[in-house]
């Protein structure tokens, strides 16, 4: 087999320590030298260029497609279109088959692909693509996601019918207490669509093996599942495929649905070359799937000294042609919908509708910060209606360790929400707005006032993230460890399929290794699927399922390694590279007691067990684990000029367990982040099904300028079920920094703002 | 056309570029160097930032004829062998690296900084920084990053 340059190499984990240390990227020296591997730098002598042809039409049917001026291009090797797909014709993540992998006769979205071209210059295959002729119907597009919801009479969009999941959530009877409420509020709020841009465009290298079957070189987040996807769409059996992970540049949920896996794979398998496809930016907006926007209907009653009486809440989320992940988005703002609080009688519904929007599937927070942003801002009214301070009215109705979710599930880990509201409040305040420099008014060094109109504000916000997978899946990772003597030192390879794309995933799983087996060096094998299945790097799941894998393979091979022993010694353990036993001390050095053979061993590591949501009661213990995150934002606001700058976020989240502060401090910062750009300036914008603004100058991501510095209160409090009794990370933080800014922007302006992205229009009203 | 400049000090070649290939095109998929990172090509991302006769510019922007007989230098440029920039090591120190597709830009974005401004304050980070965009740190660890980097450059003065 040929191995492409820059394909991944096993890297060596430096440094020494174990679990809880901040110890440093395996990959971090390779990253700053620029020498790291990511999908977009493969290459191979002979390789092609591969390039898509996408509907400029979100709905539309395909009167007539000629190829032949694209194939009589000079340099063209082959075009290909849905009558040359292998196998299956439709694929989906979660196996829900219902995407066209090229349109058949029909295209459902802007962007939808239609054809593929393989060329020997990435311009020459892009000139062919236009030299491809179609003749269109164009149809009116299907894009009012509420009439999805709930008009019979609406036009289907695809041949699976809307809505594609409605979930109900049923406690106690809303209808017969609502009249007991002393105050009730209420609102309609929205949430415009995110996207993860992830940095490192969609790309990858397809090379043709010679036993017919392919190495596909790529950038994921769950390898397993794009081999059930990609194997039948090419006809090949899953041995056939040899899929090795390439550097990802950031994935965020953008990364679960395939985009250019298959295509390379049909290319290459046809033109018996290897092929390299590279998204363009513009083109990556339109090569995943985006956050969800929503539309959410809230009614809460409660009594005059805030105490919860009900919740009605309605919900919906376009999905956009798709299934995607939809099914489960709904079903995470269906469970989480009015988030930690206790409320004695609840009416959830939430729905998921095909429309043809732009697709929408996984982002950080799945399904969990639409909601967020509702009840958040509900809490706020409900604050504002009693007459209570928001952390007073959060802090009432706050559950704890014992407390119910909506579905029924009891919450059975520490969740110190009303203590970590109270820390939140506590932290000192950021110095008063110093506007004798410029820099410091929002809009930076563009402002053109002298900061007359500025006022500041203070906001919180509260948001509850389900980690790992739910609703009865059989969620699992797979580690293999091998330990073995390398040039006279024990060595602890560590190889998984799980996907590290950017998290510090390798970083950890070399930890666990060092901590489990008592040794220094350890080296990350690049994640393939010559081991089992990992499961996907979402939900915040790989420290606590991966990590659970890696763990339990290091038992694995720690109690190999004391079965030579035989019964000689009891209490045997593996501490500062010996092999020690509680009664007669150190018996050898793990060296020794290797000698020239290897210890190897894989294991699976599932979590405990979760049900189904009830279909008509949302009832269910649909969640492993739920983690929390609370912040406190500081903003500046320009009322006269509509500019926010956001002068502070503090927050407070329980991890359970710090495996690795350096490195989870990264990601609550960068989680953080993505909830700034959701409540200030990030939304993909649509108008008759078509996205206005697919690039960096016009979608706005935060810059340096625009991220304020941080305090962080990072609390342990174990959950028993769980490795080390960690709580998954990523997530929580992007759900609680958006409602907490926006109810900062409110303290400031007393505007109600219940849409986000906020833009400087909806303060200044001009 | 043939394409020639100096690249990280050494003379370099390209042949059959065609006219609308960039600078960023030419060094990632003709010169073998593909530190330089490709996120938006449009100038916006800063991800491809590289020094033209000393000048931090994305390469991405550059036509690759306009770099002919000029001096490029790369982030796979600034390392001294095996022992890293000041920069690049503060960079791994402080955490500020996770997916690390922004990093080559903001490497080298951050050295030019240090370069002119020996102490930079905050602000005078952020506004350098400004043109590099980085959507997994948040931006905290690479402030550190460059703080440490400026002060272990000062100290080793």
């Amino acid at each position: 087999m040929t191995i492409p340059l820059r394909a991944p190499d096993r890297i060596a984990a430096p440094g020494k320590g174990g679990v809880g240390e901040s110890t440093l990227r395996p990959d971090g020296t390779l990253k700053v030298r620029g020498e790291f591997a990511y999908s977009s730098d493969l290459w191979l002598d002979g390789m092609l260029w591969g390039a898509t042809l996408r509907s400029p039409h979100p709905r539309a049917r395909i009167v007539s497609l000629d190829i032949a001026p694209a194939l009589a291009h000079p340099g063209v090797h082959a075009v290909l279109t849905h009558e040359d797909v292998p196998g299956r014709k439709h694929f989906g993540v979660d196996l829900t088959w219902d995407q066209p992998v090229l349109a058949i006769g029909e295209v459902r979205h802007q962007g939808e692909a239609i054809a593929l071209v393989a060329a020997d210059h990435p311009e020459t295959a892009r000139r062919a693509l236009e030299k491809i002729a179609i003749e269109w119907e164009i149809l009116e597009p299907l894009t009012d996601a509420w009439r999805a919801a709930f008009d019979p009479d609406y036009p289907q969009v695809q041949t699976l019918p809307n809505p594609v999941r409605h979930q109900p959530v049923r406690v106690g009877d809303v209808d017969a207490v609502r009249d007991r409420a002393e105050v009730v509020v209420s609102g309609t709020f929205e949430v415009g669509i995110q996207d993860q841009a992830f940095l490192g465009p969609e790309s990858g290298l397809a090379v043709p093996g010679e036993d017919g079957g392919l190495d596909l070189y790529v950038a994921t987040q769950w390898m397993h599942n794009d081999l059930d996807q990609i194997g039948p769409c090419l006809g090949l059996e899953d041995d056939r495929i040899r899929m090795t992970l390439s550097g990802v540049g950031g994935a965020f949920g953008g990364r679960e649905d395939l985009s250019m896996q298959i295509h390379a794979g049909m290319l290459a398998l046809r033109t018996g070359k290897p092929v390299k496809m590279v998204y363009n930016r513009y083109e990556s907006f339109f090569g995943h799937v985006h956050r969800h926007p929503a539309r959410m209907r809230y009614e809460y009653g409660a009594s005059r000294d805030g105490r919860l009486l009900y919740a009605d809440v309605e919900i919906v989320l376009d999905g956009g042609a798709y299934t995607s992940s939809t099914r489960n988005v709904v079903g995470n703002a269906a469970s989480l919908g009015v988030g930690p609080y206790e409320i004695p009688n609840v009416k959830i519904d939430a729905y998921g509708v095909y429309t043809n929007n732009p697709p929408c599937g996984a982002m950080r927070g799945f399904g969990a910060v639409q909601a967020c942003f509702a009840y958040e801002s509900m809490m706020d009214r409900l604050a504002a209606a009693c007459g209570l301070d928001p952390v007073t009215v959060r802090q009432v109705n706050a559950a704890s360790q014992g407390s119910l979710l909506a579905t029924g599930q009891v919450v059975h880990a520490p969740l110190p929400m009303a203590e970590m509201l109270q820390q939140a409040r506590d932290l000192p305040m950021p110095p008063a707005l110093d506007d004798s420099d410029l820099r410091n008014l929002p809009g930076g060094a563009s402002q053109t006032t002298h900061g007359e109109g500025v006022r500041r504000g203070v906001g919180y916000g509260v948001g509850l993230k389900n980690i790992c997978f739910s609703e009865g899946f059989d969620d699992y990772s797979t580690a293999r460890v091998r330990l073995e003597v390398i040039g006279g030192v024990a060595t602890a390879l560590v190889h998984t399929s799980a996907a590290e794309v950017g998290q510090g995933l390798v970083t950890i799983e070399a930890q666990i290794a060092r901590t489990e087996l008592g040794i220094e060096r350890v080296v990350i094998h690049p994640a393939d699927n010559q081991v089992g299945n990992a499961g996907s790097s979402s939900a915040s799941r790989q420290s606590y399922m991966t990590g659970g894998a890696v763990q339990a393979a290091c038992f694995a091979v720690r109690d190999e390694l004391f079965s030579r022993y035989g019964a000689k010694y009891r209490d045997l353990s593996l501490v500062g590279g010996k092999v020690v036993s509680e009664e007669h001390g150190v018996i050898a050095t793990i060296e020794e007691a290797l000698g020239t053979e290897a210890v190897d061993e894989t294991r699976e590591y599932h979590h405990l067990p979760t049900t189904g949501m009830h279909p008509e009661t949302g009832q269910g213990s649909t969640h492993t684990q739920v983690a929390l995150c609370v912040h406190r934002a500081v903003v500046d606001v320009d009322v006269e000029l509509g500019l926010v700058k956001v002068v502070e976020l503090a927050a407070v989240q329980d991890v359970g367990k710090i495996l690795n502060r350096l490195s989870l401090e990264g990601q609550i910062h960068g989680g953080t982040a993505q909830g700034l750009g959701l409540a200030v300036m990030e939304e993909i914008v649509v108008s008759d099904g078509k996205v206005r603004n697919p690039s960096f100058t016009d979608y706005l991501i935060p810059t340096i300028l625009d991220m304020p510095p941080m305090r962080l209160e990072i609390l342990e409090n174990a959950d028993p079920h769980a490795p080390y009794g960690l709580r998954g990370a990523g997530e929580p933080p992007t759900l609680s920094s958006t409602p907490a800014i926006v109810a900062a922007i409110r303290d400031a302006t007393g505007l109600a703002l219940d849409r986000v992205p906020v833009r400087p229009e909806h303060i200044s009203g001009r | 056309m043939r394409v020639t400049f100096t690249v990280n000090g050494r003379e370099e070649a390209a042949d059959d570029v065609w006219a609308g290939e960039s600078l960023l095109y030419v060094l990632r998929e003709r010169m073998g160097l593909p530190g330089s990172k490709n996120a938006c090509e449009q100038g916006e991302c800063g991800s491809c930032t590289v020094y033209l006769d000393g000048v931090p510019v994305c390469a991405c922007l550059v036509a690759a004829g306009q770099a002919e007989g000029r001096e490029v230098r790369t982030v796979e440029g600034l390392a001294d062998g095996d022992s890293l920039d000041p920069v690049q090591q503060a960079f791994v120190d402080c955490g500020a690296v996770q997916c690390g597709f922004c990093t080559p830009g903001l490497v080298v974005q951050a050295h030019d900084l240090i370069a002119r401004v020996p102490e930079p304050s905050d602000v005078e980070i952020r506004e350098a920084l400004a043109g590099n965009l980085c959507r997994c740190t948040g931006y905290e660890k690479i402030l550190d990053a460059v703080r440490l980097a400026a002060s272990r450059k000062a100290s080793a003065r």
